[in-house]
């Protein structure tokens, strides 16, 4: 649920439909073909920089757009497909880290650190609160009656 | 010659460096004004020499001096003649050069618009500013000297790399240095104030114009970048999270959010040891920044020319100047006293969130960027960590910045009403959902994307009118005689929502169509029909090419004829993809013509791109709302220029 919950998140902003895939490859069924087409988009071209096959040139970006349509055509699962590359070309294969192990601090340190900002805050805007005075500026007294006058 | 007289200047510098470092340090810890008065003269005898220095080497790529190593490698004489100027900064060491000239060039900014100053923080300032530039003159000289020279010069260069000639390439790194070094400022006014033990309104003053300007290049730099690479990679993505863009997205983020504290600070006077860190922290994220371009310890598009021992100095002046400054952060932060209190509805609460949100989401950044280094050093699980992960873990927190972006911003200081700031804003919420809903239900199954962003888009466009409204008391007169400051905040506010809309727009709207067309077929994408007509072989300065003749036609009339090309270039043995675009204020229209077909036919991708340039257009936005803050009149006062006391000013941001 939740990793189903996740891709739809992925899918819902900034998934780049890029496709160096070439018109040749393409599967002549348009469901597997987009299947195949969103799996290219999660699996890294292992030649090239920071790439995923649907947007690499390179050849072995080409042999694996092929690799994941013969899979489907074999009639496996998305996550068969791409465990299938994991056991071959190790966790680099993936765009995504996968979600379990050491990744889970890669994950959560975004919320975390967003959660210890809030109650930090919170604890001490508490702490410091009775130091304060209501001493009022020029500046304030200014504004105040410019705001009194509105 | 010429060569060794920038060589010789180069060297020169660093002395000058030093002394600009230790002087005026040592004066202003003495009081002695003698020693404090070396600073000026300092910085602007080291722009000078850099100065120089970088003209030799420009000079020698110019005339293709081929007895130069660094112009050997980069360059060729049949290269164009801006590629042969940019490409001066098209390699490590002269963009390294670079960084140290835009350096020297605000050291000696600060002495011609810094008059005004207290004499001793303008001393501490040009010397911390010294110390940057000594470190990275150090950096220069020992480890990617530009000056080097071939005993046996060859006939001809090797060239610069093909997806660097273009003009975007030109302007990009100048902008992003700009920015990138103009962090320094901020950097060096924050550990000045903590040597001064003092933080106060004026200090803020001070900081905010630098700070805004580095803001500025930097927003235009990035948004140079993802135009470059919208039209030069051949598919039409603007971002990719690729670790170089990485490394100028942190510092830019972390910089927005200085920009936010700070004006608390002169407001306020309150937030003071936060956006002092934060000053810190922009600057240090720049340093971060140029260890990942330059070290190549995270592959990249980018990577350049990169080996251990420049990663290995560079993250010791990383590590020196922000393990320095941190200590004296941790030291001297309680001096800070604020003055102000404030309740949790109020203005200042309101920026606290908004720099909550932008630090949380440069930290992510941060992490998703370093995670690949950590988890294979400490877990020995080599893996990658690309585009995915950043949109999913990035985009919550830009949508909850979004969000609260048009309330807090019409809060008012110390204690705000939030009642009727809903008042006020309900109109501007209203339409914006009722917009994002009639498209959720004109639309169907597509994503959702292209609601969503339309409602944030508009909610803080339309949020950001009602306030610029309200500010001039709904008096349409009034609006002209507002301060630059409030134009600026709408101007970027408004531009931030155009961004948020054009990137929903484009991903949620986008059309593609990827096929082998013969020549003389027509064939449909979305509203439009495209003819390919013809395919050539043409040759450009330097390269030949496969250029394509395509049609656009929509209802039977011509849009455009567009010709994007596949280039060869000879000497780098490179090719690269020309799109061919007709730009439109709702569309772009992006064509790639591929290789021909062993069947006859070429591959054709034609993309319709909704609101593409709306993306740009909206970040350009943000750094014209820059400017207007810039040059309103109560910053150039504090800035240094004569013009009129300042007087004491409400609560305009």
């Amino acid at each position: 649920m939740i990793r189903r919950a996740f891709s739809i998140l992925m899918l819902l902003f900034f998934t780049l439909p890029a496709f160096a895939v070439e018109p040749e490859e393409m599967l002549a069924d348009p469901l597997l073909e987009t299947r195949a087409q969103s799996l290219d988009e999660v699996i890294r071209c292992v030649q090239c920089q920071s790439e995923n096959i649907a947007s690499s040139n390179a050849d072995w970006a080409k042999d694996a757009r092929l690799m994941v349509r013969q899979l489907l055509l074999d009639g496996r699962g998305d996550q068969e497909i791409m465990q299938f590359f994991v056991e071959r070309y190790g966790e680099r294969v993936l765009m995504t880290p996968q979600l379990n192990g050491s990744n889970l601090i890669l994950w959560i340190a975004g919320p975390l650190m967003l959660l210890l900002s809030l109650g930090g805050i919170f604890l001490y805007s508490r702490k410091s609160k009775p130091s304060g005075s209501v001493n009022l500026s020029a500046a304030e007294e200014a504004r105040l009656k410019e705001l009194l006058d509105e | 010659m010429y060569i060794e007289l920038g060589h010789l200047s180069l060297i020169l510098a660093l002395p000058v460096a030093l002394a600009q470092m230790i002087l005026p340090m040592i004066g202003a810890q003495r009081n002695d004004a003698v020693l404090m008065r070396v600073a000026a003269p300092a910085a602007l005898m080291q722009f000078l020499l850099i100065t120089l220095s970088f003209l030799a080497l420009t000079w020698g790529f110019v005339t293709s001096d081929f007895s130069l190593q660094l112009v050997t490698i980069n360059s060729h004489s049949a290269k164009p003649m801006l590629y042969k100027i940019s490409g001066v900064w098209g390699n490590h060491e002269g963009s390294v050069l670079l960084w140290a000239l835009i350096l020297a060039l605000f050291g000696a900014a600060a002495v011609v618009f810094g008059k005004d100053l207290p004499d001793r923080l303008r001393a501490r300032v040009l010397s911390v500013q010294g110390a940057v530039g000594l470190a990275f003159l150090a950096f220069i000289i020992f480890t990617s000297n530009p000056f080097l020279r071939l005993e046996f010069p060859p006939l001809n260069g090797q060239g610069l790399n093909p997806l660097l000639q273009d003009p975007g390439l030109a302007f990009h790194p100048p902008f992003l240095y700009l920015g990138y070094v103009g962090l320094s400022m901020a950097f060096s006014f924050a550990v000045a104030a903590l040597l001064e033990g003092r933080v106060d309104a004026a200090w803020a003053r001070w900081v905010r114009p630098w700070t805004l300007a580095a803001w500025i290049f930097l927003t235009i730099g990035i948004a140079l970048g993802s135009w470059w690479a919208y039209y030069e990679l051949g598919w039409g993505g603007f971002w990719f999270w690729d670790p170089v863009e990485n490394a100028s997205f942190m510092p830019w983020l972390v910089a927005t959010a200085l920009l936010h504290s700070a004006i608390v600070v002169e407001k306020r006077e309150t937030l003071k040891s936060w956006t002092i860190l934060l000053a810190i922290l922009a600057f240090g994220f720049s340093l971060m920044g140029t260890f990942i371009v330059r070290s190549g310890v995270l592959t990249s598009v980018h990577a350049f020319a990169n080996d251990p021992e420049r990663g290995m100095f560079i993250l010791i002046i990383l590590a020196l100047f922000m393990g320095g400054a941190l200590t004296l952060f941790a030291a001297r932060a309680h001096v800070m006293e604020s003055k102000g209190v404030f309740a949790l509805v109020s203005r200042e609460s309101g920026l606290v969130l908004n720099n909550v949100l932008l630090v949380v989401s440069a930290f992510v950044v941060f992490v998703g960027t370093i995670w690949p280094v950590v988890s294979e050093l400490a877990f020995d699980r080599p893996l990658s960590v690309g585009a995915p992960f950043f949109n999913t873990a990035f985009t919550p927190f830009i949508l909850g910045l979004a969000l609260f972006l048009p309330i807090g911003a019409m809060f008012s200081w110390k204690r705000a009403k939030a009642g009727r700031v809903v008042k006020t804003l309900a109109l501007a919420g209203l339409v914006a959902v009722s917009a994002a809903i009639l498209l959720w239900a004109m639309q169907t199954d597509r994503s959702a994307l292209g609601p969503v962003g339309l409602f944030c888009g508009l909610w803080i466009f339309l949020g950001s009118v009602t306030e610029l409204w309200q500010r001039a008391g709904r008096k349409p007169a009034r609006l002209l005689r507002l301060p630059g400051a409030d134009w600026g905040k709408f101007i970027s506010h408004a531009g931030f929502g155009v961004v948020i809309f054009g990137i929903a727009g484009l991903v949620a709207w986008e059309e593609e169509d990827i096929r082998i067309a013969q020549i003389g077929e027509t064939f449909d994408v979305g509203a439009f029909s495209v003819t390919l007509e013809a395919v050539e072989e043409v040759q450009g300065p330097n390269y030949f090419a496969t250029q394509g003749r395509l049609r656009v036609e929509r209802d039977g009339e011509l849009i455009e004829v567009l010709h994007p090309e596949r280039r060869r270039y000879p000497v780098a043995g490179m090719p690269t993809t020309e799109a061919g675009i007709s730009n439109g204020l709702m569309r772009d229209i992006y064509l790639v013509v591929g290789d021909a077909q062993a069947g006859g036919g070429y591959t054709v991708r034609s993309h319709i791109k909704p609101f593409a340039n709306w993306i740009w257009g909206g970040a350009i936005f943000m750094a014209l709302g820059g400017f207007f803050s810039l040059f309103d009149r109560r910053l150039r006062v504090a800035a240094g220029k004569r013009s009129g006391a300042a007087k004491p000013t409400g609560a305009q941001v």
